[in-house]
Parts: C-alpha cells; structure tokens; sequence
C-alpha cells in the first residue's frame, strides 16, 4: 500500500494542474486553440463514461490482438531460445540478425504485412508477435545462458539425464529472465497493436484513436489512450503476480 | 525404516577402489596435472591437499568422470569409461549449490527423484537421512533458510544419497567459519564412521585433511605432482580438539606444511 501512496498522490497533483490550467483556458489561450481541443480531466473522464460502449468493444478488439501476439512471440521466442542454447551454431548465426532487426522500425513493416495478409485480425497478431518477439527471445537466452556451468557437473554426477538438467536446473535459472522478457513484452505490446491497426483496420482502439483525429475528438482521443494505458498495466500486473507465484524463491 | 538406512548405508555397487596411473591433463596449452599415480584402496578416505590454483579440482572431475585425461588411465570400481566413473562417483562440489527452487529435503534427494524416484519416496529416503544427521525438522525449509553449516549438511547428504561408492569432496567446508568448520569435520567424521565410503577429498586446509583422512598426498604448484605422502595418526577420531593438539597430530601437521611450502616453489 505505501509504495503505491508516492505515484498515486504525484498522479493526482498532476491531474489537478491540469485540471486548474485547461478549466481557466490558460493552455488553450496559450497555443491560441479552441478550448474544446484541450480537454480538461473532467471532460475526459465524461467522454470515457459516455463513450463506455463503444471503448469495451474496441478495447476487446486490440486486447485480442495484443494477447494472441504475446502469445505467439512467447512461444516461437521461448522454443528459439532454447534451441539457440542447445545449439551453438543456430545462436552464433541468428543472434547477431535477431538484433540487427531492431533497427527496422514496426511501422514501416506494419503496412507491408497489411498488404499481405489483408485488413484482418492476421496482420495485427503478426506485427505484435514480431515486437514483442525480441525482449522475449533475448532475455530467455540470457537466462539460459546463466546457468551455472558447476550446476550441470553436479547434476551429471547426481544421474540426471539431458532432459532432466533443462527441467530441474536450466528452467528454474531461466524463469526470472524469462518474465522479465514477458514484462516488456506486455508493455510494448499496445505499441504493435496500434501501429498495426493504423495501417489499415476498422475497429480497435488504435483505429479509433486515428479516426477520433479527423473529428477532432480530442477528449475521446484521451479517453482511448487512458483505456489503452489501462489495459497495458493490468497485463503488466498479472505478469508480476503470475511471476510472485511461480518464482517463489527469489 | 531401518531396512531403509540399511540400504542406504551399503552402496549401490560394491565398495570401489580409485587407480590412477600417470595421468596428464591440459586446458589447452596449460597442464594442470603432470603424471600423477594415486591409488585409493575401497573405503579409504585420502586426502589431497596443495596451494590454490594446483588443478585439484580438475583432479576430481577427471576422477568423477566428468572430464577425460589428456593422457594415462584412471579407475574406479576397476571401471575406466567416463561414464563408468560418472556412475561410481558422487561429487560434491565446492559451493553447496543448493537450488533455491527446492527444499532442503528435495535437493538431498535429488538424485533419487533423477533415477525415478517418486517424490514421496525419495522424500521418504532421505527423511531418515535428516533425522539421524541433525537436519531433523528442516526437512522443508528452503536453502536460503538453512545456516551454512547445515547447507553443507544438505549438500554431503545429497552425495551421500547417491549411493554411489567413491564420495569426491571438493572443499566441502571452505566457505564456513573456523568453529562451523571445525563442527563440520566432527559431523562428517562420524558420518564416514557410520558410512564408509570411498573418499577423495581435497582441501588446502592442512588440519582439515590430516583429521578426516587416513592418507594425504600433498600436491604441487601447477602441474599438480605428489610431492609428500603421509599416514595420518588418528583419522576421524569423535573428539576432535583432542586429536589435532596430540603431539603426532602436530608432527604431522608441520611435516605436511614443510612438504607444502617445498612444493610451493
């Protein structure tokens, strides 16, 4: 409870500047706009209630395509670890591609994959698994690669076959990382979804976010990212309790 | 119960004598162990003791199998495939390498549960282990949980529990403080009195050799030879304060600490 008192009381104080200089015109007048383009809180959250409807169902929307991606990075990202491992040549040869990828931006591969396979949900699933694949994949083979050389001899004298090294010894030395790979991954996750949904879609909350832009639906905009923001921390947190429970000895 | 201690306290295979004949080692271009002979007779606790860095360790791994010599032979129970000597030794090594992710009684027992064990059962084979080694009621507490001495307890009953006849020791007590250490010796002593086992332990520390082993060699700077070799005068005997203060004790002591500083050089 105490950890969470500091960011939430600096959260309010911030919300209630805002509050005081967009409800006195003082932001508006400043960037000489319209004061409906520069909502106060008070106005968000009324568009937030007013709009609940239609929020839910293109939050459900980018939340599918979000989960299914993570999805999948985790498991092509956590098999690719484990076979780069196991296999030195694999690691040596992909390894150094798997990083110079990063410097390809999503957005510019997001329209591409829309070409591709069409304005469904495919494009959106693939360009979340391809963001998300990275922190997965490289923070699994860190820890994998952090495993005791000591551990493995000791576990060769006490019989355990290749099988029961990676179960009783590499796995449990990898979780950490491994959530921690998932962490980032949940958190990067609404990036893809709306990239890809701004290449070209017709619901979600990204695409809402775009059209809401020609309409100047500032406060709905807000409303959206608020939903999107939302949604990104509560998989963040179940993460955490998931790693709580199943990482009990650290 | 006690048909399990039994079984427990008799190895799986028959007791096992260690031959070491001119053995050679290298890492790369480095040699480690330069024509070494050691021969341990079946239930002799020989100790090898050296300067830091000598290549003990290596010894023991090439002993357990785990690394194969550059050159000469070794065997155990009369076996000399890696993987003969691998599933005739148990090594324990320096740190006591618990996992955090299991209790103290499951990492005991984890050779066991290896060799198919259930759980219940390995569990149950080394609770009798627990009891008679004054780990009784820390069955299930974590590693982190335990003081060091007793996760050396855990980490020597785990190569005990192997039921494999040569028990490789690496430096068990190394990380302890001296009276830990000293309590340790006491235990461990008692433990081979009622567990004879084939024992190769290394240490750099003098006392600690000369007290729980019949037989120490004292080894080389890097390549690792047998500079001295000396019959101990009361091995493992209960009280160890007495034993280590004996005049002959002393003798010794000083006799392998000259060999030592010789082999220094």
């Amino acid at each position: 409870m105490r950890r969470w008192l500091p960011p939430a009381l600096l959260l309010a104080l911030l919300v209630g500047a805002w509050q005081v200089a967009t409800s006195t015109g003082a932001i508006a007048d400043a960037l000489s706009l319209e004061s409906f383009l520069v909502p106060s809180p008070a106005e968000i959250a009324s568009s937030l209630w007013e709009n609940r409807e239609l929020l839910a169902e293109n939050a459900w929307v980018t939340l599918r395509e979000m989960l299914l991606g993570i999805l999948a990075a985790l498991t092509v990202g956590l098999a690719f670890a484990v076979v780069m491992n196991r296999w030195r040549p694999l690691k040596d040869a992909a390894y150094p591609l798997i990083v110079a990828s990063q410097t390809i931006p999503i957005v510019v591969i997001a329209p591409i994959l829309v070409v591709w396979f069409g304005y469904g949900m495919a494009p959106k699933i693939a360009i979340v698994a391809l963001i998300c694949f990275f922190p997965v994949t490289v923070n699994a083979l860190d820890g994998l690669r952090s495993v005791d050389p000591d551990a493995v001899k000791l576990m060769r004298s006490l019989d355990a076959s290749r099988w029961q090294q990676f179960r009783r010894v590499e796995v449990p030395t990898a979780l950490p990382s491994v959530f921690t790979g998932t962490k980032i991954a949940v958190v990067i996750a609404p990036i893809g979804a709306v990239f890809a949904e701004w290449a070209g879609s017709d619901s979600g909350l990204g695409h809402l976010i775009q059209s809401d832009t020609a309409y100047f639906e500032v406060a709905r905009q807000f409303a959206t990212i608020a939903v999107l923001a939302a949604i990104a921390l509560a998989l963040m947190g179940l993460v955490a309790l998931a790693e709580r429970r199943v990482v009990t000895w650290r | 119960m006690n048909a399990d201690l039994e079984a427990l306290a008799r190895p799986a295979t028959d007791a096992a004598a260690v031959s070491v004949g001119a053995l050679d080692h290298f890492y790369g271009d480095l040699q480690t162990v330069e024509r070494l002979d050691l021969e341990v007779a079946a239930h002799e606790v020989v100790g090898l003791v050296g300067p830091s860095g000598c290549g003990k360790s290596t010894l023991l791994e090439l002993l357990c199998g785990l690394q194969d010599p550059s050159a000469g032979a070794i065997s155990v129970g009369g076996r000399e495939e890696a993987v003969e000597r691998l599933a005739r030794s148990a090594y324990m090594p320096q740190r006591d390498l618990l996992f955090p992710w299991y209790s103290a009684i499951d990492n005991a027992a984890l050779a066991l549960l290896n060799r198919g064990a259930s759980r219940a059962g390995a569990r149950r084979q080394a609770a009798a282990l627990f009891e008679r080694f004054g780990l009784g009621g820390f069955e299930r507490a974590t590693p982190s949980g335990l003081s060091g001495g007793m996760r050396q307890r855990v980490a020597f009953l785990r190569t005990l529990l192997t039921g494999k006849p040569l028990l490789a020791l690496d430096e068990p007590f190394a990380s302890l403080d001296a009276i830990t250490r000293g309590e340790m010796q006491e235990w461990l002593a008692g433990a081979l009195r009622t567990n004879p086992r084939t024992v190769v332990l290394v240490s750099h520390d003098v006392e600690e050799a000369l007290y729980l082993c019949d037989r120490v060699l004292v080894l080389s700077a890097r390549p690792a030879r047998v500079v001295a070799e000396l019959r101990t005068p009361a091995p493992r005997a209960p009280d160890r304060d007495a034993t280590v203060t004996d005049p002959a004790f002393v003798a010794a002591r000083e006799q392998a600490m000259r060999a030592l500083r010789r082999g220094s050089r």
